[in-house]
């Protein structure tokens, strides 16, 4: 009974995504699924342009709820990522209160007493309304739960990825002014790595590992299919055919999904009905973004047509 | 379902995916969540929780396949069984004994329960009977290959194998078509206790056994490795680099805590009018290795400079610049074919330009001096890979001195033990004065060592 209601919901997963414009293999599905269950976050690596940081979005629409995005970099700490205190409101503040200050402390007597009483205020510099929440903090303080995407983690300091730890298991922050910050509703957690370096065992630990790779030739179709309306279903079979070819190579930068939908794009408003030669060649930046790529591609790609054509007649 | 877990995880740890007790839980509970009817969700939840990248995700994906196949070979056995006993059975009314086989089941009544379940020939008891026999011998025990008997036969104990003996006896003498029934049951019960065995060995014993391997492999010197373990010690030079590249790549840049940067403060902190709310620390910055390797690649030495050269070239993430020089009778430049073709081939191309002459250590510094002394700098380490036997021919010791004063560091890396240094041609002893290091080199083990002591420093 358990095992029916688990695959009915994974089902509805892919479905509710597939309603945002996201067509999620089983595997993605299964994973979103899992890490709503067991509060987990989910760690997504593979190449660029697969549509890691489109399922966060996907994500957050499907169920309505904000996004908050942290784009990790070399250099990013704690104040750019957690919080920061409001230095000039903190300033400012204590040169409105100067005067204030010397009303309270008229009444006493002794320097002690002075400070007693001060020490009443002590740590109204230091409270919540100094604080100026960055991403985590925000994420955390969402009444209403969030899809929170750190992206490209790989890209930051291996420092930064121990700040993670505490927010990642427990959803968490502590402040050491104000204590121990607990999320109102845990966050749906969504980091993504594009495998630049390899990231520590401790953040992996903490996290479902989702590989997504470049889809199968069906699951890209309907990618396209649900992306791209205006293309008819020749033009769609033979392209992503075609682009499946070009993968095969050996190259700098494969397309990946991203550039697949670019391209049909880009047919689409040319006009095409059908793949020829000519216009391939015309519109193979879109695909390869580097030169030697392109060059490496252009002898191939009369034979690479007639390939998805045949394949178009068979499948 | 726990124990059969359990029993999962122990194995994906003989394949080499790090499962940590917590980890194992999360899978727990991801299977509580997803249950275990449909497969395909099953594993891409233990691979979503246990393998934390794509060479653990296929590692795992395999060993998923190979644990839960288990039943089904099992499923096989019997049916040979049927067919036996059907056969039999065929045989019994032609050989007129049809009132025996009647007659047989008041006597089955006594016999022993192994003996009746594989009578019953009931798949699915036997199947659960075995695995629970194989639970009782600690299955996931072994190790080695030469297990596989006793092992077999502890499960066939547990399974109440004394008892069908002494059945089969009884029987022999009473009711011969039943013996020979329950005979040929029980030889396709050690088939498939057989395989269940050997399913076992390759799901439990494969970490153990590799790690027996790699550690005769690392102490093997390199010069006289065999021809078919080359591939095997390829891979355990590579698994070498990564563990370097993991130790290494890391920490670059270090905070020098005391230091203020008195401009860097200013200007973080100019929105403020100068008041210094955020200081900024002075940092030190760490060169990356720069690295220079000649490597002699006559002789016995090639070897150990092909793998040398193969772990050099592996370590991108943690040395900056690496220029690799081969010589024998004189040094070319190797660097860019060893980047840009894979290691055999790189390696036979070396080999064909430079390899098969006499070593002259002489001439080949003085080609190095010649057109390559500019690539030293202050930070560069030179590490030199030669048995430094010379021929007999003019050392010129003098160059190295001067390789020596114009970089920072210089590591001889000699593949001939300490005791032969000095006899024969050997030029180590002239050479040594003007090395920082000198170190034998002559395993896999003593190479790793080598190269991260090279590394350490810049760290």
């Amino acid at each position: 009974m358990a095992d029916q209601k688990a695959s009915t919901s994974i089902e509805a997963v892919e479905s509710g995504l597939a309603a945002q414009g996201y067509i999620a293999s089983r595997q993605i599905a299964t994973a979103v699924y899992l890490s709503q269950q067991i509060e987990k976050p989910i760690l997504v690596e593979g190449p660029a342009g697969v549509g890691k940081t489109e399922l966060a979005k996907a994500i957050a629409a499907w169920r309505g709820m904000k996004m908050i995005r942290l784009q990790c970099y070399e250099g990013l700490d704690e104040a750019k990522a957690l919080y920061e205190w409001k230095y000039a409101k903190q300033l400012l503040y204590t040169q409105i209160l100067k005067d204030k200050l010397g009303e309270v402390l008229g009444g006493a007597q002794t320097l002690h007493a002075a400070l007693d009483q001060l020490h009443d205020f002590g740590d109204v510099f230091f409270s919540k309304e100094f604080v100026e929440p960055r991403p985590l903090l925000q994420a955390l303080e969402q009444p209403g739960g969030c899809v929170l995407l750190i992206d490209e983690i790989d890209k930051s300091d291996a420092e930064f990825e121990s700040l993670l730890l505490e927010i990642l298991s427990d959803f968490q922050v502590t402040i050491p002014e104000l204590g121990t910050v607990s999320a109102i509703t845990p966050p749906t957690v969504i980091l993504t790595s594009n495998s630049e370096r390899d990231l520590g065992d401790a953040l992996k630990r903490r996290c479902l590992h989702l590989h997504i790779g470049f889809p199968e030739q069906r699951l890209e179709e309907r990618i396209v299919e649900s992306r791209v309306p205006g293309i008819s279903q020749t033009l769609r079979r033979q392209m992503v055919g075609f682009i499946h070819e070009i993968r095969s190579l050996d190259l700098k930068k494969l397309p990946s999904v991203s550039e697949t939908i670019d391209w049909a794009r880009v047919l689409v408003l040319l006009q095409a009905a059908e793949l020829d030669t000519e216009i391939v060649k015309d519109t193979l930046n879109v695909l390869l973004k580097y030169e030697a790529d392109i060059e490496a591609a252009a002898p191939q790609v009369t034979t690479f047509i007639a390939r998805a054509a045949r394949s178009n007649v068979f499948g | 379902m726990r124990e059969n877990l359990h029993r999962f995880f122990r194995a994906a740890r003989g394949v080499g995916v790090h499962v940590s007790p917590a980890e194992s839980i999360d899978a727990m509970r991801a299977v509580a969540q997803v249950g275990i009817a449909d497969r395909a969700v099953l594993r891409d939840a233990l691979l979503l929780t246990l393998a934390k990248s794509q060479d653990e995700k296929l590692a795992l994906g395999d060993c998923f396949d190979l644990f839960f196949s288990q039943p089904e070979p099992r499923q096989e056995r019997p049916e040979s069984v049927d067919q036996d006993t059907s056969q039999e059975a065929e045989q019994a009314p032609s050989s007129g004994a049809a009132s025996e086989a009647d007659g047989g089941s008041p006597q089955q009544e006594q016999l022993g329960p192994l003996a009746q379940m594989l009578l019953s020939q009931d798949r699915n008891t036997i199947a659960a009977a075995i695995a629970s026999a194989s639970g009782a011998a600690s299955l996931s025990d072994i190790r080695y290959s030469t297990q596989r008997g006793i092992f077999s036969s502890r499960i066939l104990e547990a399974m109440g194998l004394q008892r069908l003996r002494d059945d089969l006896d009884e029987l022999t003498a009473t009711n011969p078509a039943l013996a020979e029934r329950l005979r040929a049951a029980l030889d396709a019960l050690r088939e498939a206790v057989r395989d269940t065995v050997s399913q076992g060995l390759a799901l439990y014993a494969r970490e153990e056994a590799e790690n027996l391997r790699n550690e005769i492999l690392r102490n093997a010197p390199l010069a006289r490795i065999e021809r078919r373990q080359v591939a095997e010690m390829r891979a355990l030079i590579r698994q070498i680099a990564r563990r370097l590249r993991e130790r290494y790549s890391k920490p670059r840049k270090r905070q020098r805590r005391g230091h203020l940067d008195v401009r860097r403060t200013l200007r973080r902190n100019a929105a403020w009018g100068g008041v210094p709310f955020l200081t900024a620390w002075k940092r030190k910055h760490r060169d990356r290795p720069k690295i220079v390797a000649l490597c002699d690649v006559s002789g016995s030495v090639a070897q150990v400079s092909d793998f040398f050269l193969l772990l050099i070239h592996s370590l991108h993430e943690v040395v900056d610049d690496v220029r690799s020089f081969a010589f024998s009778s004189h040094l070319i430049e190797v660097s860019e074919i060893l980047e840009s073709k894979s290691p055999e081939e790189a390696m036979s191309e070396i080999m064909s330009k430079v390899g098969f002459g006499s070593s002259d250590y002489g001439s080949s510094l003085v080609d190095f001096e010649k057109e390559f002394m500019s690539t030293l700098t202050p930070q560069t380490t030179v590490i030199v890979l030669g048995d430094a036997r010379s021929n007999n021919l003019d050392p010129r010791a003098d160059i190295l001195r001067r390789i020596s004063e114009r970089s920072k560091r210089l590591v001889w890396l000699n593949p001939e033990g300490r005791l032969a240094w000095g006899f024969g041609d050997s030029e180590m002893p002239r050479y040594a004065t003007f090395c920082s290091v000198v170190r034998q080199c002559a395993t896999a083990q003593q190479l790793e060592r080598a190269v991260s002591d090279i590394v350490a420093p810049y760290q």
